[in-house]
């Protein structure tokens, strides 16, 4: 099962690789979305540190979707899916390992994305782990629905439409728990991080339950 | 087929109908005459004999997408695949209903229509994004199976993750605004619980009537597409009788 | 046993009846040719055979496991041809192959040996597979059904594409398969290559199999020892 894991896993992220599209296209989108969200903010220094947390959470939701869309493109290109398929490797273990791999690419682009926010926002961070973690848990629970989605809308015509309004209001809880958890790491407000970490952790696991479970059927509708 | 394929209507269906046409004749009654005005809220109080059985009801449809879909997953039912379309469409009705009372009723109570900080409503506003993605899904159309597949998931997925919504939201928001449940915090007048529980037994009547109509529509569709399939295939069949005939073989 | 049983077999590919009622029994070894025009169902057929497919009514029984219920165990045991070849553009020849070779348990080494069969040069093996024309793609997803030595290969126009040495490498890769005991059915247009290959020969027509046009009795035998089989 763990091969499997990070056969699909290793595939996915190989592909994304060498089409370069984190790299040159995801990374610049989401700094473009952060400077734009300083424009639109006035550039007020204070509401912008007010706003950083969710500011930078809402930017993650939307590269979240387009990390998401590229996922389910390679499969379902040239009837790739179905090579997935015949290969006979457990739908479970193609979930886990194609949801690390959004996860993976999700999470390089948060890392560059906090030198984004203590530059342009001018944030300074309180708590190192609790940033991190923050970052790993919700990355986590946004790939595992994300993925569980994304297979979802797969055999969907209007694909591209339906993967955000299905995908978004399910994403509330996190962008909630992950904005405030920050707001605790970054000083901005005195909130208990932890506890919406534990949150968001449950989120994850609920979610990553349902995916594991539902993404077998899910792949025998073509 | 006898006349009653064509008409989702019948002897249940009437009786309940006028049920919930007499009960809503009675709920107006209460709620606007029977039922005292509240010692803060004024005549705004009334508003709860709508709010609080609608979003009852969301809640009832929601469970019931949700077992539905179970039932479909588990063991490939369309029946209880129509249930749960037939409930989140219903659903959904209800759901907008409850966010526009709640959203009304706030004006005059909290002074302001929209406010971030009641756990409920905010749950149910999210829970309604949800569902119209839900429907959104739905109309998307496709293989009968794979649609029903899809809506599953997504009505699981909304069902399960109500409480982590709620609690997100109650957390986010512990300078909570909302009336404690009105229900069981017993400040009611006598009349006004009354009056409630009348509501409530309306709304579910109401709902389950609707449920039959809508169930019986997707049924039929169910089973026109059932007809058109026995033609498709007399169709298909035919290319190859067609094909045979015409070579030496017969 | 029979390797291939289908009893009036009813597919549908959204709400339109692509297979419309199969009947149709493989026994192993056997080279089965389908032919039909456009649109008959032949392709559908074979993706139905590979237990990707799930029936609608009928029954269909493919090595032993009933496409109903175990349609994971199907998929596992065949090898499957389809019009795409299944194969992913940024990953390359020897990527994609370890692939399938990891994830259906076969020895990564024989990865080779399976590409040296279908003659894909050293050269383009390190190439990503998006950069390859269609013959050259098309060998290596043969190469993939190859590696997984099924024992029941469906080739949707495996002549496709390919030129004179390519077609020639086919042939003999299925007469091997057949000689080994694999069962092989083939969609093919190239009838006079398919012809001489094939063991039986098969009419898809309007998402069924009819009695075969031509001869009467649908089957090809060039050795004249089976009997005719009437219909």
């Amino acid at each position: 099962m763990y091969t499997d894991i990070w056969l699909v896993a290793d595939k996915d992220l190989r592909i994304e690789w060498r089409s370069r599209v984190a790299l040159s296209q995801i990374l610049p989108f989401a700094l473009t979305v952060l400077v734009l969200f300083g424009f639109a903010l006035n550039a007020n220094r204070e509401v912008l540190t007010a706003a950083t947390s969710g500011l930078f959470w809402l930017t993650v939701l939307f590269v979240a979707v387009v990390a998401v869309q590229r996922s389910t493109a390679i499969e379902t290109a040239d009837g790739a899916r179905r090579a997935l398929l015949l290969a006979g490797i457990e739908p479970s273990s193609v979930f886990v390992g194609k949801a690390l791999a959004i996860a993976v690419q999700v999470l390089g682009v948060e890392i560059l994305m906090v030198g984004g926010v203590l530059v342009f926002y001018g944030a300074t961070v309180e708590s190192f782990p609790l940033l991190l973690a923050t970052c790993v848990v919700a990355t986590l629970a946004i790939a595992a629905s994300g993925t569980l989605l994304g297979a979802l809308v797969a055999g969907v015509r209007a694909r591209e439409t339906v993967l955000p309004i299905l995908l978004l209001p399910l994403l509330a809880p996190v962008l909630i728990a992950a904005s405030r958890a920050f707001d605790d790491a970054l000083g901005v407000l005195a909130v208990d991080g932890w506890a919406w970490l534990g949150l968001l952790a449950g989120f994850g696991v609920v979610n990553a339950l349902l995916g594991t479970l539902a993404y077998g059927p899910l792949l025998e509708e073509t | 087929m006898s006349a009653d394929a064509v008409n989702t209507g019948s002897r249940t269906t009437r009786l309940l109908g006028s049920a919930v046409l007499v009960g809503v004749l009675a709920l107006i009654l209460l709620g606007f005459f029977g039922a005292p005005e509240d010692d803060e809220q004024a005549d705004a109080v009334r508003m709860i004999f709508v709010h609080v059985p609608s979003a009852f009801l969301t809640y009832a449809a929601l469970a019931t997408t949700a077992l539905g879909s179970v039932m479909w997953l588990w063991k490939r039912s369309r029946w209880w695949d129509v249930v749960a379309h037939s409930s989140a469409e219903i659903g959904v009705i209800f759901c907008g209903l409850t966010l526009f009372t709640g959203s009304v009723w706030g004006r005059p109570t909290w002074n302001t229509y929209w406010d971030w900080g009641d756990v409920r409503l905010v749950t149910t506003l999210i829970l309604f994004l949800m569902l119209v993605g839900y429907l959104a899904l739905r109309s998307a159309g496709g293989d009968e199976n794979a649609v029903a597949t899809r809506a599953a998931v997504v009505g699981l997925l909304a069902a399960a993750n109500v409480p982590i919504i709620n609690r997100s939201v109650e957390w986010w928001a512990n300078r909570t605004l909302h009336q404690k449940s009105s229900l069981t915090d017993g400040n009611l007048e006598d009349l006004t619980l009354f009056t409630l529980v009348v509501g409530i037994v309306v709304w579910a009547l109401f709902f389950v009537w609707a449920m039959i109509h809508r169930f019986r529509i997707g049924w039929l569709e169910h089973q026109l597409q059932a007809v058109d399939l026995e033609t498709a295939l007399a169709q298909r069949r035919a290319e190859a009788t067609a094909e045979s005939t015409g070579e030496a073989n017969q | 046993m029979s390797i291939v049983a289908l009893r009036d077999a009813v597919v549908l590919l959204g709400r339109f009846p692509a297979l419309s009622g199969v009947d149709l029994e493989v026994d192993a070894a056997e080279i089965v040719l389908l032919q039909g025009p456009n649109g008959a169902g032949k392709s559908t057929l074979l993706r139905f055979c590979a237990g990707l497919l799930r029936p609608h009514s009928g029954s269909a029984v493919v090595l032993g496991h009933d496409l109903r219920e175990s349609r994971p165990a199907v998929r596992r045991s065949v090898g499957l041809l389809g019009h795409d070849t299944a194969l992913y553009d940024d990953l390359t020849v020897t990527e994609n192959l370890q692939f399938l070779a990891r994830a259906s348990r076969i020895e990564p080494e024989e990865v080779g040996s399976a590409l040296d069969r279908l003659g894909v040069s050293a050269r383009l093996r390190d190439v990503v597979v998006g950069r390859l024309s269609a013959g050259q793609r098309r060998r290596v997803a043969l190469a993939g059904v190859a590696l997984r030595r099924p024992e029941l290969w469906l080739l949707d126009e495996p002549h496709a594409g390919l030129d004179q040495g390519g077609r020639d490498l086919v042939d003999g890769l299925v007469a091997e398969a057949a000689a080994d005991g694999a069962t092989v059915l083939v969609a093919s247009h190239d009838l006079d290559r398919a012809l001489d290959l094939a063991t039986r020969r098969v009419s898809v027509v309007g998402g069924t199999v009819t009695p075969d046009a031509v001869g009467g009795a649908g089957i090809v035998d060039p050795l004249g020892l089976s009997s005719r089989q009437e219909r």
